[in-house]
This record gives structure tokens, C-alpha cells and sequence, in this order.
């Protein structure tokens, strides 16, 4: 007879362990892949898996094989038209190949090893070893906020904590435990009692069955009085909520993207600045549970738009980079309180401003801002030129540990940019 | 090509038998049904002679990781194992490949996988294919009786993973990766043709390991380490005998009996390899009978059932498209062609030898003369017990079939600067291509020879191995890291001799630490 079993919902993940060690033997290799995929893809388009292929040979297992010279004889299908003793050229690129080549059709060039990575290993090897600066005390060493969690049920309570169904659970129970067997000898007793007088009926009762009776009834009262001595509901039975506190982390971030939308920042800075606010964000979503986004844009004013208004919609205007800076300000007292959130900024300008309005803004940034920050990076778009700007200028006395600032001149640049933003500051 | 109208199923009356299912959902107890009726013609009227039978139902998931293990049913931790997966996986997610039908193993009782999302049709296929005709084939063939212990080796692989994880926690990850990758490489090596192995036993292997252990204690001797010189020591043995005294062509056995350097834990690892190696050692060489003998039987047992009317015309049409999917053989030239199909080849041979016993013609007498027209059950039974797919192509192979598959054979010769075709389809060539074809099946053609023959067990304590060329062929280009892998096994100087076809040592290599490259020194 044949054992027929069901293991569907045995384990499925079986491979896991060995694909891990795969990917953590080849990790250069994915590495490299992940690196060029980032460079080819689109920072919006990032949050996805990806193709990597690896050359055959790197990840080949050896072992002692014919090469390919020497004699040899082959037999093969299909003969159509050959005769013993027809000479064949020899097929190109083979060399002193088989003639497997030649009909295999496997001679596309070297071949890969190609294989998928998850969305969540790309992202994974994406951040690798970038380091939230300072995300550690805040998680672990700095818990301010903390929440209640229920763990259970407790004997012990305050009276608003009572659970009542499971206290009347677990009295229910107790008093079926407890008058089980009065109950049943009861139920007997009654039995018998009631034979008894049904026998009897019309007669008149003898002396001894007189006697046998009021036995009987003693007992009844006696059992009746054993159920009723069992309390409906006792202190054993109760049973209360039980809550504790567990520390939460902030794990919520709200990331302020400033940004200035005068005349003279054209597509391609903006699109420079996109892509580096895209990167933020994917970093910190990776990082904290929630993570809230804030647009500032600002001409000669500033104000909160959404996303779509923050990249498209034109604006003219002057440039004062201040205004920003003090719109953010006001929104984190007012929405961002820092004691719950972990405050990124980053703002990118081509770091055109005039007259008293740089030193303005790093006043503000320096003395305002930064005690509330966890990280502030600044990206400059400079025109093809190079030059520190008058904001860069400004910007650069800031001393801060963790204030940084760059400038980022085309899509390749950014990725490094923002490693060195992060990695740097993971020392300190 | 190979029109299957020729081996096709020549139906008889049918008989009234009662319908066992309609349409193609399946459910377990339509399955249990229909190995009953399975196993009621495989067994009751053909006499297959099976192990008991072990039927899981998997999801493609898991199909996936039983490819990742080769099949068995479990695995010691490696990462090669993860990249067959993850190439599994990837052909299978970008719809490159589909996945098997089923997994079989080797094993008391016979273990088959059956994919969930499998019609009703196809289940039965496969429970015809691989519980009755695989399993039949691992009980009755020679190579698998002499080189499997199919009771021991789900239980051996039990202990194999455990002892794999042990040594990984007592001697790390990297440390047990590089004496797997290094016996990996020789796992083509790790076998004694002229030796049967001793029976398999999960519980003789680790009393034997403790015991191991136990003499390497005992023997530990503080003061005769510390004491004796060196020099005295290598002087102790007796005047360099040659060692060993015969060629040894198990390269794995002998690093696991002589390596100078393995701890006894390494040992037990390449051990480890090395039965394992030892395990699939009959697969490789019988693909084309035990394929044919599989789909040779699922073909009939359908059939059967399909005459008995236990089965509908949708039910058969199903299976003939699957069963002629299994056995398409491509010519050189088209598209798709990947050499050889074993199972259309294996399949034509049994179904080929049924019709030289049940109906030869001149042909078949001339060529067969011992059992053309006898009763084909015992020729098939006898064929499937004592062959391999080198000596079944050399006995079986018919002209018929050399004409249907329209088979010839290539002659490369490294002086010619063209191909020769060699042989053909004709009166003049079906011996030869037979005899081609039988030694392109056969392992120790496709494997170069190799052997240790002589370890310096007095002197340098070096290791070397000759490779036997064979018609000028040399080796593909990544010997040089298996050498290093042998090497870090070996622990002293490896040296590969070459000895051409008449038997001179014409060249001579050798790799002295598993990073250093191949040095050529002098013959």
C-alpha cells in the first residue's frame, strides 16, 4: 500500500539558508551589479529587484574534464544528407570544438550566471554599509516615549482592569470541578426518593420505608447544602488585564526637502535634486517605520506645496533663502515637536543668493535649526562652473557635526555624494 | 522526428471497466485511487517488483528546493546548493524552463514528489512513471543494488547534515566551506569501481567517527612530539617503499585514509562527500535506461487502464501530449536540439525490444537471434536488472532504431582540419555507430583517467597523480584549481604526471600551497 502524504505546508523556504550563503560568497560580485544598476536606473524607479548576472566562470566549481583537443568521435540525430567519409569545415569560433558548438547554438560569447534579487536585497546591498548617523542613541540609548502593551491576564489588578468574562470563566469551571460529585449523588439520591414515593403512592407508608424516606431526605438537604456551600464566585477566579509599558522608539522621521524654484534653477538642477530627495527618503524609510515628507519650495517667499507642485509647477521670483529656513522652523514647533521625531533636512539650491540674505540663513540654520536636527545636508547645483556660491560660502562656516554639504554636478555624482554624506558622519 | 505512431499503442477492445475520475482535479483520494489501479497492472499484471511507495504532494517552492539538494531529501549546508537553486529559481520565475513533473529518490520506501498544481492526468502519469517505473528500476538494476543502500540514505543524510552543522559551530563556516568546495572538486573521483562499497548505515558511520576520535587521543604522545627530533622521526620508517603499491583511482578515499595534514573532522567531511558521490554514482551512467524504463512503463500502464476503461479519451489525450513532449528528439540542425534525449532514446530501445520479441521481422532475427519472438517480459526484466546505458546501447541498440533516430557519428581529429563523418545509418555503419554511441555513454570515457600513484610518505611527503591521456585529449583548463583544491586537502607538494598513449611521463606539474599557481618542473 503507498503512503500518500500532504507537505504543502511543510517548510518551503528550505533553500534559503544555502542561497544566503551563495549571495554572501559572491557579494563583490552583487555588489558591483547593484552598483551599476544603480547608475543605469532611475532614482524613482530604485525601490525595485534587479537582474544580476555573473560571469560563469568566477562562480564555476572545477573538476577534471576533457579539454577540448585530441580525437574524438560524436554521434548525433537526424542525419539528413551526410555520408560515411563527407568532410565538414570545421564550425568558426570553436576552434578544435566538438561540433556541439554548431549545433547547440550555445556560443553567445561568455556566458553568465544570471539570477533576480528580491526588491528587499537589492535595497539591502543598496545601503550596505551606510550608517545612520546617530540613529543608534536615539533608538536605543535616548527612549522618551513609551507605550502600553497588553501582555495577558494577571491575578492581581485594579477593579477597571477586571476581566469579567474570563473571570466568570474560570468560576464556571471551578464550581462544575467542585459539586460534580455532590451533584451527581444528588441527582441519584433524588432519583431513589422519587421511586420510592411513586411505589408507595395511595399506600400507607410503612414504618421502615417511613424511615428509608426521611434517610434519604437528610441526605438531599445535606448534598443540597454542599453545592450551595460553593461561592458563585470566589477570589481565586478573578482575573485582570494585564498591561505593560514597553519602551517605543521614535522610530518616526519627518525629512524637510527645501528647495529653491527661482527662475535660475532650470530641469536639470532640479532633476539633480530630485534624485538626491529620492535617496533620502528611500534610506529613511528603510530605517524608521514612518516617515514623513514636508516640500518646501522658495523664490523671494516661501511655502509648504505637495510633491507634484514641488518638481513642476514654475515659479517666479527673486531668491531668499531664509524664508525657508524659518518656514521649517515654524512648521517643526508646531507640527514636529523633537523630542518625537528624528528631523532630516536637505536642501538643494544653486546657492544664488544675495545681499544680507546667505548670512541670514546660516545664522538661522546654525543657531536655530541645528540643535533640532538629526542630519542636514546641503547639495549644491552649481551652474557648469564650479565655484562656491555666495550660500556655499556662507554655509561652509557652519560647524556642526551634523551638518554636510556637497556639491553634485552630474546623476553619477549623486549616489557618492550621499554615501560620503552618511558614512562619514557614522564616525562621529 | 521518430514518428511515435511506429512505437504507438496498438488498443485493443476496450473493456467496461468503471471510470476512476472525470476532468482534471485532483484530490487525495482520486490519487490513492489511482495508484490502486496503478499499482493493480504495474504490479499485479506486468510483475513489476517495487519498493513500497512514499507519495508527497509539494507546491513548485518546494519542487524548486528538492532540484537545489539533486533530489535527496535533504542536504548538508553549502552554497553551491544555494546557486543551483537560485539558477533553478531564476530559469523558472522568467519562464525559461518549467519545472519537473516530479522528483523521485532513491530510497526504502521510494520517495516521489508530486507537484500541487498537476492535473489529475498528470499525477497519474507521474505515480505510473516514477512509483512503479523508477522505483522498480532503483530495486531491480545491478548498479544501484551493488552501489546504494536505498534503506540508509535518507537516514544517512540525516547524519551527514548534522555532522556538517556541528563542525560548522566548532570550526566555523569557512573553515568547513573550503574542505567541501575542495572535496566537490573531486567528487568525480570518489569512487572504487572494483570495490563494493560496505552497506550504509547512519549509526555504524558515527560509532566509527567515535572511535576515530578516540584513537587520535590515544595515540597523542606529549613526549614523543616534543622529544624526538624531526629528522629522527622521517629517518624512523623504513627505506622509501613506493606507496601505494597500486594505483589508486578513488582520489577521495585516498585523501581521506593518507592526507598528512586533515584533522578527523576534515576526514569525515570529504567522507561525507564521498558517499555521496558514491550514492549517485549509478544515476549517471544509467539516465537513458531508467528514463525509458520510466516513461516505457508509464506508456504501457496508461494504456492499460485506458483499455480497461478506467480512464477517458481526455485523460489519454492528455497524457500522449505530455508523453510526447517527454520524448521529442531534435536533429543536429533544428532549433532546441540538446544532444541526445535520454528519455526519448530509452524509451524507443524497451519499446523497440517489446516489438523484436513480440513481433521481429528478418532484421531483428539476424541481429537477435537469442530472443527475437520469445516473450518479451523477462527479455525487458533482464535488460533493465544487468545493463547500463553503455553496455544497453552496445547489446540493444537495433538498425531500426539507428535508422528512425537517423544517427551518425563526427570524427574530430586534432591533425585533420576538417570533421569527418565517420559512420552512418547504413548496413556499413550500424555496428560502429552503436559501438560510438554505447562509448559516449560510458563514464570512464567522458571522465578523464586519473590516479594517484605515488605519495611520499618518507620524503617530502608530496602526493602525485597521472593522468592516463587518451587520444591526445588533455584536460579543460580548470584542473589547475582543482589541483589547488587537492592540495589544501593534501597539505604538501601535489603533482599531476601526464603519460601519453605509449606510455611516457611527458609533463609534469605541481601546485605547493592552494593559492600558488601550477608550476611546470622537470619530467
Amino acid at each position: 500500500m503507498s503512503v500518500i502524504i500532504d507537505r504543502r505546508l511543510n517548510d518551503r523556504k528550505k533553500s534559503a539558508a544555502n542561497r544566503e550563503r551563495f549571495m554572501r560568497r559572491y557579494k563583490a560580485h552583487i555588489k558591483r551589479a547593484v552598483t551599476d544598476m544603480v547608475a543605469e536606473r532611475s532614482i524613482t524607479d530604485m525601490e525595485r529587484g534587479g537582474r544580476v548576472d555573473i560571469p560563469v566562470r568566477d562562480i564555476a566549481e572545477p573538476s577534471f574534464q576533457h579539454g577540448q583537443d585530441g580525437d574524438r568521435e560524436t554521434v548525433f540525430t537526424g542525419n539528413r544528407s551526410f555520408e560515411a567519409g563527407d568532410r565538414i569545415e570545421r564550425p568558426d569560433g570553436q576552434g578544435q570544438g566538438r561540433g556541439k558548438g554548431s549545433a547547440g547554438g550555445k556560443g553567445d560569447g561568455e556566458d553568465s550566471f544570471a539570477f533576480t534579487l528580491s526588491r528587499e536585497e537589492f535595497m539591502q546591498i543598496f545601503f550596505d554599509d551606510l550608517q545612520l548617523p546617530r540613529l543608534v542613541r536615539n533608538v536605543v540609548g535616548e527612549i522618551k516615549d513609551h507605550r502600553w502593551q497588553r501582555a495577558g491576564f494577571t491575578q492581581q489588578g485594579a477593579p477597571t482592569n477586571l476581566a469579567v468574562a474570563r473571570s466568570m470563566r474560570n468560576a464556571l469551571g471551578r464550581r462544575i470541578a467542585l459539586t460534580a460529585s455532590a451533584r451527581k449523588a444528588l441527582a441519584d439520591k433524588e432519583a431513589v426518593l422519587a421511586a420510592n414515593e411513586a411505589a408507595t403512592v395511595g399506600e400507607a407508608p410503612a414504618e421502615a420505608a417511613e424511615h428509608e424516606r426521611e434517610m434519604l431526605q437528610d441526605e438531599i438537604r445535606e448534598l443540597r447544602r454542599r453545592v450551595g456551600r460553593v461561592p458563585f464566585l470566589d477570589e481565586l477566579d478573578l482575573r485582570y488585564r494585564h498591561r505593560v509599558q514597553v519602551p517605543r522608539p521614535a522610530s518616526r522621521a519627518v525629512m524637510f526637502c527645501l528647495m529653491d524654484v527661482s527662475a535660475s534653477m532650470d530641469e536639470r538642477k532640479k532633476d539633480l535634486a530630485k534624485r538626491f530627495f529620492t535617496l533620502l527618503y528611500l534610506f529613511l524609510t528603510r530605517k524608521y517605520e514612518k516617515v514623513e515628507v514636508v516640500f518646501i519650495r522658495h523664490t523671494d517667499d516661501a511655502e509648504e506645496v505637495d510633491e507634484q507642485k514641488f518638481f513642476r509647477d514654475p515659479k517666479t521670483g527673486g531668491t531668499i533663502v531664509h524664508t525657508a529656513l524659518a518656514l521649517m522652523r515654524d512648521i517643526i514647533t508646531e507640527r514636529f515637536p523633537p523630542a518625537q521625531w528624528n528631523i532630516y533636512g536637505a536642501q538643494a539650491s544653486d546657492g544664488d543668493a544675495f545681499g544680507a540674505d546667505p548670512e541670514k540663513s546660516r545664522g538661522l540654520l546654525e543657531e536655530q535649526l541645528m540643535p533640532m536636527m538629526r542630519h542636514y545636508a546641503y547639495v549644491e547645483v552649481p551652474d557648469m562652473g564650479s565655484r562656491l556660491s555666495t550660500l556655499g560660502a556662507a554655509y561652509r562656516r557652519i560647524e556642526h557635526p551634523h551638518f554636510a554639504m556637497r556639491q553634485v554636478h552630474d546623476r553619477g555624482d549623486i549616489y557618492p555624494v550621499f554615501r560620503a554624506l552618511f558614512s562619514e558622519k557614522a564616525t562621529t | 522526428m521518430g514518428d511515435q505512431a511506429m512505437y504507438g499503442h496498438h488498443p485493443g477492445e476496450r473493456e467496461g471497466g468503471e471510470l476512476l475520475s472525470t476532468g482534471s482535479d485532483w484530490s487525495f483520494e482520486l490519487i490513492e485511487k489511482y495508484d490502486a489501479a496503478i499499482r493493480d497492472v504495474a504490479v499485479g499484471e506486468f510483475g513489476l517488483d517495487c519498493y513500497p511507495n512514499q507519495i508527497e504532494v509539494i507546491a513548485s517552492e518546494q519542487m524548486l528546493d528538492a532540484y537545489a539538494t539533486t533530489g535527496l531529501p535533504i542536504g548538508y549546508p553549502h552554497w553551491s546548493f544555494g546557486k543551483s537553486f537560485i539558477g533553478h529559481e531564476h530559469a523558472y520565475k522568467t519562464g525559461m524552463r518549467g519545472l519537473a513533473y516530479e522528483i523521485v529518490i532513491n530510497s526504502d520506501p521510494c520517495i516521489s514528489y508530486l507537484m500541487e498544481e498537476n492535473t489529475m492526468p498528470l499525477q497519474a502519469l507521474v505515480i505510473a512513471h516514477a512509483c512503479y517505473g523508477h522505483n522498480s528500476f532503483f530495486k531491480g538494476n545491478y548498479l544501484f543494488r551493488q552501489w546504494t543502500a536505498a534503506d540508509a540514505i535518507v537516514d544517512y543524510m540525516v547524519f551527514a547534515r548534522n555532522y556538517v552543522l556541528q563542525c560548522e559551530e566548532r570550526y566555523g563556516q569557512e573553515a568547513v566551506e573550503q574542505v567541501l568546495d575542495a572535496a566537490h572538486a573531486l567528487m568525480d573521483y570518489g569512487v572504487s569501481r572494483y570495490n563494493r562499497p560496505k552497506k550504509l548505515s547512519a549509526q555504524a558511520e558515527a560509532e566509527r567517527m567515535r572511535s576515530r576520535a578516540e584513537h587520535e587521543w590515544q595515540r597523542w604522545d606529549p613526549l614523543w612530539a616534543a622529544t624526538v627530533p624531526a629528522k629522527a622521526r622521517a629517518e624512523a620508517g623504513p627505506a622509501s617503499t613506493p606507496y601505494p603499491p597500486e594505483p589508486e583511482e578513488n582520489l577521495l578515499y585516498f585523501v581521506e585514509k593518507h592526507s598528512p595534514r586533515l584533522a578527523p573532522w576534515e576526514k569525515e567531511l570529504v567522507r561525507i562527500v564521498r558517499k555521496v558521490a558514491q550514492y549517485f554514482y549509478p544515476q549517471g551512467q544509467t539516465k537513458v535506461m531508467n528514463e525509458g524504463w520510466a516513461t516505457f512503463w508509464h506508456y504501457t500502464i496508461l494504456n492499460r487502464l485506458y483499455d480497461k476503461g478506467q480512464v477517458d479519451d481526455g485523460f489519454m489525450l492528455e497524457v500522449l501530449q505530455s508523453h510526447t513532449n517527454v520524448v521529442t528528439q531534435r536533429g543536429f540542425d533544428e532549433p532546441g536540439y540538446g544532444g541526445l534525449n535520454p528519455y526519448a532514446l530509452g524509451f524507443a530501445m524497451f519499446t523497440d525490444l517489446r516489438r523484436i520479441c513480440e513481433n521481429p521481422d528478418d532484421e531483428d532475427r539476424h541481429w537477435f537471434p537469442d530472443f527475437a519472438g520469445t516473450d518479451w517480459k523477462p527479455v525487458l526484466d533482464f535488460a533493465m536488472r544487468n545493463f547500463k546505458d553503455e553496455s544497453f546501447i552496445a547489446q540493444y541498440l537495433s538498425p531500426k532504431l539507428i535508422r528512425e533516430f537517423r544517427l551518425f557519428a563526427i570524427a574530430d581529429n586534432s591533425d585533420e582540419d576538417a570533421l569527418l563523418v565517420d559512420s552512418i545509418h547504413n548496413e556499413a555503419g550500424y555496428q560502429r555507430v552503436r559501438k560510438l554511441l554505447a562509448q559516449q555513454h560510458d563514464r570512464d570515457g567522458r571522465l578523464p583517467d586519473i590516479q594517484v600513484v605515488r605519495y611520499d610518505r618518507d620524503g617530502d611527503r608530496s602526493l602525485t597523480l597521472r593522468h592516463r591521456r587518451f587520444r591526445k585529449r588533455g584536460l579543460a583548463a580548470d584542473y589547475a584549481d582543482v589541483l589547488r583544491h587537492l592540495q589544501r586537502l593534501w597539505g604538501f607538494t601535489v603533482r599531476l604526471e601526464t603519460q601519453d598513449e605509449n606510455g611516457r611521463i611527458v609533463q609534469a606539474e605541481e601546485v605547493k600551497t592552494p593559492t600558488s599557481a601550477v608550476a611546470r618542473v622537470r619530467v
